[in-house]
């Protein structure tokens, strides 16, 4: 008998456009709703039709928000499956499906469960209800409620008719029963704890935190041109335009994208784009106007291998580099990288104060992992959200670019104030208009590069430290891979390990430095050079003693880490 | 005449210390068409506060430095989206985008096409002295064919680009062109652009003393007439006066009215506060996270 207690991973496996989306949709709802806590995540590949996507699902009785290797049930939906995630089974994996969909070289080498899916559904009426079929049957091995099926079901197929809605839900008490029945005649034991939080909680992606979290900190303007896998974020903003009565608008080219946003803020809105690697590069030119210009911009980039078109809906932490260096000329910039689902959603909300404070471009980086991602989590605190405005009125003599002592000159925008406003992308004198004067050239370089610079870094927040402050090794994550290195020292559980976190990873505090004295230092990053371990270098002159790195476009998993970490600090 | 002073526009003559080294060569079509302008936005009674000037790069892109309006001189071709961005987060102001024929047809030009396509309520200026001025004298995409420059020096032999004719096979809303040496009826053009609710694109044509020594003001004034018996509203017509050539039509090609980018945005549809003014709906972000519990 195959026994599963308190984390289960289930896999989906399938055909792009079979719908193995819908199965994890009904199921994550089900479960969560009925007091599980759970977790999702997909690999997809670059194509509408055909090959293998997957999605792995943990289902637990604590919160769980990481990859793990490990797969307890593999649910394939067509053949090839196995041999697609072949170095993930173990002899523990229970293979729950239709022998048809398992290659015969497998079929005497793993744990087939077999159940008449296909049967099933043509039972209810057709092929079609196989989906629904399926999602019964893994909230049945878990006995989670059935109420909280039928509810999602309904949500999900309202607007097809009630006949749809009915059978659907008939189609998902035949697999729940099967399943229940499974776990009766002991085939499978799942023993997984119910926790009452978990039922009240929210799910949520990475992409609908970044874009919850833009519309909590005030974005009233997107323009976009579609890139996986920033694409989402975009999709959720005009999902939402009417509602939050914003403009967003899918435009030309990336070019366009982005300088229609600095002129956005350049009249006072809250602008936000999104993009992936290659259409920032193609922002590059306008990310330096927004620098000179002193033009605030947020810019949303979500990861993906490269370079080039590289892996499109894959993972990579491989533009930092990018975000770092992007632009001709030297002005500052600010680099956010969350970590988690909560830092996701204030941090882009915070992104609008800080641009419209320094204004700068600032830059939220997640990854194709991040945005794919979801679990459950206590609904954010959007009373916590703060809007700062930091707009000024043109009075009679206003100066655009007044030299301060921060750096910051007050910012007026056009229409407010009898005063006009000229910014400018040439070099300038107070009012924004051109100067060659070289006096005034150094004071300029100066405002942006050195004195508003250093206005940022002493305000910049340090990273989290999870662990004892004297610990030997310090285990450095920033963005996507925060979780991962949370549980994979939560299994290690030794006291001579810390994590250091960065959500912030640009400009660095100078008191960064502090946390790093007399530790060897681990970085973990994904990606094939650490670009993250040079950077702690660069700004503060700190080595990293190991990096543990993956590049092979998938995110890491627990089980990695861990063995990587074994193998420095043991 | 070549260059007239403006009229009645003493509240747009800008008073900073850096707008008074003008880097324009004596002698410039450009000083006509910021008379022009000027002379068109105080007859139009709008105050400096109100207007603003994006502008791309190029000599004609300095506007912005000689003018009391708003203004924002940007980079190489990217002044139609920059005041798309103004536009529509302000809908009060008068927005012009203002470049030259480098800037708008050349390194702009797949922006022009698709705010063809979107429409937002902008004028769009290009001073089209069929050549490259700020870098001085390459062949830009209006470029008369056989015209010999230092980076062609055989003789240009691409066909010219033909602004008019391309914007009215886009449908463009507003389409006209102007040559600068007619003050007055420059004046109606850009006034009549400026207040056409849509995109209103006005090709205007100037001499370059420097680097053009083909297309000077006798040249145009020999070579364009004014279109007195056109109807703007009949798109065949215009496009047949688009594909004149020698002698060029001038004056407003052709009309379309449609709406507005800003009308078809949902930002605007209730409520008409320009976005500056609104602040987060935190109520509507709890009302998200209620329905994913
Ligand atoms: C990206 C980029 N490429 C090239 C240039 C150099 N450049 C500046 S203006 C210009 C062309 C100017 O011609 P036009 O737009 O016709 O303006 P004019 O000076 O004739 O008024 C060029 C090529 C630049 N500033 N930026
Ligand atoms: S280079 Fe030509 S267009 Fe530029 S200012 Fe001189 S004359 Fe005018
Ligand atoms: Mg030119």
């Amino acid at each position: 008998m195959a026994e599963f207690r308190g984390d289960v991973s289930i896999v989906l496996g399938g055909a792009a456009g079979q719908g193995i989306q819908t199965v994890e949709e009904i199921l994550t709802h089900a479960l969560k709703r009925s007091g599980y806590h759970v977790y999702a995540n997909k690999g997809y590949m670059s194509r509408v039709r055909g090959g293998i996507n997957t999605t792995e699902i943990r289902v637990s009785s604590k919160p769980v928000r990481a990859f793990v290797k490990r797969i307890d049930i593999l649910v394939p939906f067509k053949q090839g499956v196995l041999s697609w995630v072949e170095n993930r089974l173990s002899e523990t994996t229970v293979v729950l499906g239709e022998r048809e969909n398992v290659e015969e070289t497998f079929l005497d080498k793993v744990n087939l469960v077999e159940v008449p899916l296909t049967k099933m559904a043509l039972e209810t009426g057709s092929q079609l209800y196989l989906n629904t079929t399926a999602a019964g049957l893994i909230v049945g091995l878990f006995h989670g409620d059935f109420e909280a099926v039928e509810e999602h079901i309904r949500k999900r197929f309202e607007s097809k008719g009630e006949n749809v809605v009915k059978k659907n839900i008939e189609a998902a008490k035949k697999g729940y029963d099967l399943g229940v029945k499974l776990c009766e005649e002991g085939t499978i034991a799942v023993d997984v704890q119910r926790d009452e939080k978990a039922a009240g909680d929210v799910l949520l992606t990475g992409t609908e935190a970044v874009g919850i979290g833009a519309l909590a900190g005030g974005m009233n303007f997107l323009s976009f041109y579609p890139m996986s896998p920033s694409t989402g974020v975009s999709t959720f903003a005009a999902q939402k335009a009417e509602e939050f009565e914003i403009v967003v608008e899918q435009v030309e080219d990336e070019i366009s994208a982005i300088n229609m946003a600095l002129g956005a803020w350049y009249a006072g809105a809250r602008a936000m784009v999104s993009t992936s690697g290659g259409g920032f590069a193609l922002m590059s030119e306008a990310l330096s106007l927004a620098g000179m210009a002193e033009n605030p911009v947020v810019i949303h980039l979500a990861q993906r291998p490269g370079p080039a078109t590289g892996l499109p809906t894959r993972t990579m932490q491989g533009d930092l580099n990018l975000v770092l260096y992007a632009g001709h000329g030297d002005f500052p910039r600010i680099i956010l990288t969350p970590g988690s689902l909560e830092e996701a959603f204030y941090l882009t909300a915070e992104a609008f104060n800080l641009a419209d404070r320094y204004q700068v471009p600032v830059i939220i980086l997640t990854d194709q992992y991040f945005v794919d991602t979801y679990y459950n989590l206590p609904a954010p605190d959007v009373s916590k959200v703060m809007f700062e405005r930091h707009i000024v009125e043109a009075k009679p003599g206003y100066r655009r670019y007044e030299l301060t002592e921060d750096g910051i000159s007050p910012r007026a925008i056009p229409g407010y104030g009898e005063e006009v406003v000229i910014a400018n992308g040439n070099e300038h004198d107070e009012w924004g208009d051109i100067t060659e004067d070289a006096e005034l050239t150094i004071k300029m370089q100066e405002k942006r590069a050195v004195k508003k610079l250093e206005t940022i870094k002493r305000n910049a927040p340090l990273p989290k430290l999870i662990g004892k402050e004297n610990a030997e090794y310090l285990v450095v994550s920033w963005g996507s891979t925060f979780h991962v290195v949370e549980e994979a020292l939560e299994k290690l559980g030794s006291e001579k390990v810390a994590h250091l976190h960065f959500s912030w990873v640009y400009p660095l505090n100078p008191e960064t430095k502090k946390f790093f004295e007399g530790r060897k230092v681990i970085v973990v990053e994904n990606n094939v050079t650490g670009q993250f371990a040079d950077l702690l270098w660069k700004e503060l002159g700190v080595k990293a003693d190991h990096r543990v790195l993956k590049y092979d476009g998938r995110p890491f998993s627990v089980e990695e880490v861990l063995d990587a970490l074994k193998g420095v600090v043991e | 005449m070549n260059v007239q002073l403006s009229t009645g526009g003493e509240l747009f003559e800008p008073r900073r210390p850096g707008s008074k080294d003008i880097a324009w060569c004596p002698g410039c079509g450009n000083f006509g068409i910021r008379n022009i302008l000027i002379s068109a936005l105080a007859e139009l009674g709008l105050k400096p506060s109100e207007v603003a000037i994006i502008s791309g790069i190029g000599q004609a892109a300095k506007m912005p430095h000689y003018i009391n309006a708003n203004g924002y001189h940007t980079l190489h071709g990217r002044a139609i989206p920059i005041a798309t961005g103004v536009k529509a987060s302000n809908p009060e102001l008068t927005v012009i985008a203002e470049g030259g024929d480098g800037d708008m047809y050349a390194e702009g030009g797949n922006h022009l096409l698709h705010a063809i396509r979107r429409n937002p309520d902008i004028t769009v200026l290009i001073h089209d002295n069929q050549v490259y001025g700020l870098t001085k004298g390459q062949a830009s995409p209006t470029t008369m064919k056989g015209m010999k420059t230092p980076t062609q020096p055989w003789g240009v032999f691409e066909e010219p680009f033909n602004p008019v004719a391309l914007a009215v096979a886009l449908d463009a809303s507003f389409v006209a062109r102007t040559f600068m040496g007619y003050f007055k009826e420059s004046v109606e053009v850009i006034k009549q652009a400026i207040r056409h609710r849509g995109l209103a694109i006005v090709d205007i044509l100037h001499p370059c003393v420097s680097f053009n020594k083909v297309n000077t003001y006798a040249w145009y004034r020999e070579h364009t007439y004014w279109m007195d018996d056109h109807d703007p509203h009949d798109r065949e017509a215009a496009f047949r006066r688009a594909l004149e050539s020698d002698p060029l039509p001038l004056g407003v090609f052709y009309i379309n009215e449609k709406p507005s980018f800003e009308e078809e945005v949902p930002a605007y549809r209730w409520d008409k506060t320009p976005l500056w003014q609104r602040e987060p709906k935190l109520n509507l972000v709890e009302r998200f996270f209620e329905t994913k519990s």
